[in-house]
């Protein structure tokens, strides 16, 4: 069971509400994957309230948590700012938090990241920061007060899947008791269940399932590599030989010449 | 009065949050507002009086990854 915050979830898979082709498909996809929670974000309100109103009626439908986030923001105000708005509006003390510090690469400017993960934090938010596989870093976060994070494995949007290995490994290595979701840079099922594989908790994706032929199919497909990922860590798995290794016993073989 | 709603300059009579959303026909539980970067709740609107050259940020929930 995934505890994130003291509370429980079956599923370890959270998913993104963004770049579907249509609010239906997203829904379908939604149930599809079954996940643990959705994000969400706050945008400004063009229509009076309408855009927004249809959008907060289909998230609600979905009977799904929600984890809102302050994509887009560039420094801790505007982050602390972002996190404040969408806990008064979706009512929850959760915040994905991101602070960007590079709009090439999206990559997290960790130390705004910290800063405004120790103001969340002392404000009683359960702050989920979107980070690096730095390991300096994630001590400073969770000094700050979050007791989960969110590592990213390439950058947002990317599909390229887990870029480094060896540096995933030793985040795992180092914070054994610590909730670690792999946020991002995730293109196919199987990067899924690469870093599940290798201990991680849970998986945060949206472009591969929002922008795959079929959104439908494939979020059910990443809810399989996500469960499957996990049975095998937890299963343990075989170390990669040199050699080949027969795996039909040779006791007993007949000798016919 | 002149403001910046949602990084569009409005002049607007308003004189006070609330009935800035209400003359620009804004509506719903699900509206976040701010005024000059600070957080303004729901319940203070009515006494967050605005002045010439304010920037008010009016937010909905959206999509998001």
């Amino acid at each position: 069971m995934l505890t994130l915050y003291g509370k429980d979830y079956s599923s370890r898979l959270l998913l993104g509400t963004a770049q579907y082709p249509s609010p239906t498909i997203m829904a379908e996809a939604v149930a599809a994957a079954g996940p643990a929670m959705v994000t969400v974000s706050l945008r400004r309100e063009t229509a009076g309230g309408k855009t927004g109103g249809e959008f907060w009626s289909l998230i609600n439908g979905l009977g799904v948590d929600v984890l809102p986030n302050t994509a887009g923001c560039h420094t801790a105000k505007e982050a602390v700012t972002t996190a404040q708005m969408a806990r008064e509006i979706f009512a929850t003390n959760r915040i994905k938090l991101e602070v960007i510090g590079n709009p090439d690469t999206l990559q997290p400017d960790v130390f705004g990241l910290v800063e405004a993960a120790e103001i969340l934090a002392a404000d009683g938010f359960e702050v989920f920061p979107y980070t690096t596989e730095d390991l300096v870093v994630a001590e400073r976060l969770l000094d700050a007060g979050c007791r989960v994070l969110m590592p990213w494995c390439a950058p947002i949007g990317s599909a390229r899947g887990p870029l480094s290995i060896d540096a995933l490994r030793s985040l795992r290595g180092y914070f054994p008791d610590t909730p670690l979701i792999v946020d991002a840079g995730i293109g196919r099922p199987s990067h899924a269940a690469i870093v599940m594989e290798l201990g991680f908790d849970a998986v945060l994706l949206n472009t591969a399932v929002a922008k795959a032929g079929d959104p439908v199919k494939m979020a059910a497909a990443f809810a399989d590599a996500v469960r499957a990922g996990h049975s095998a860590f937890e299963a343990g798995m075989l170390e990669p030989r040199d050699m080949a290794v027969p795996s039909t016993p040779v006791f007993g073989k007949a000798v016919f010449s | 009065m002149k403001l910046t709603v949602n990084g569009e300059e409005r002049a607007v009579s308003a004189d006070t949050l609330a009935a800035l959303l209400e003359e620009l026909d804004y509506e719903g539980g699900w509206l976040a507002t701010a005024r000059n970067g600070e957080v303004v709740h729901r319940d203070a609107r009515g006494r967050c009086r605005l002045a010439e050259g304010d920037r008010v940020e009016i937010l909905s929930p959206m999509q998001g990854g």
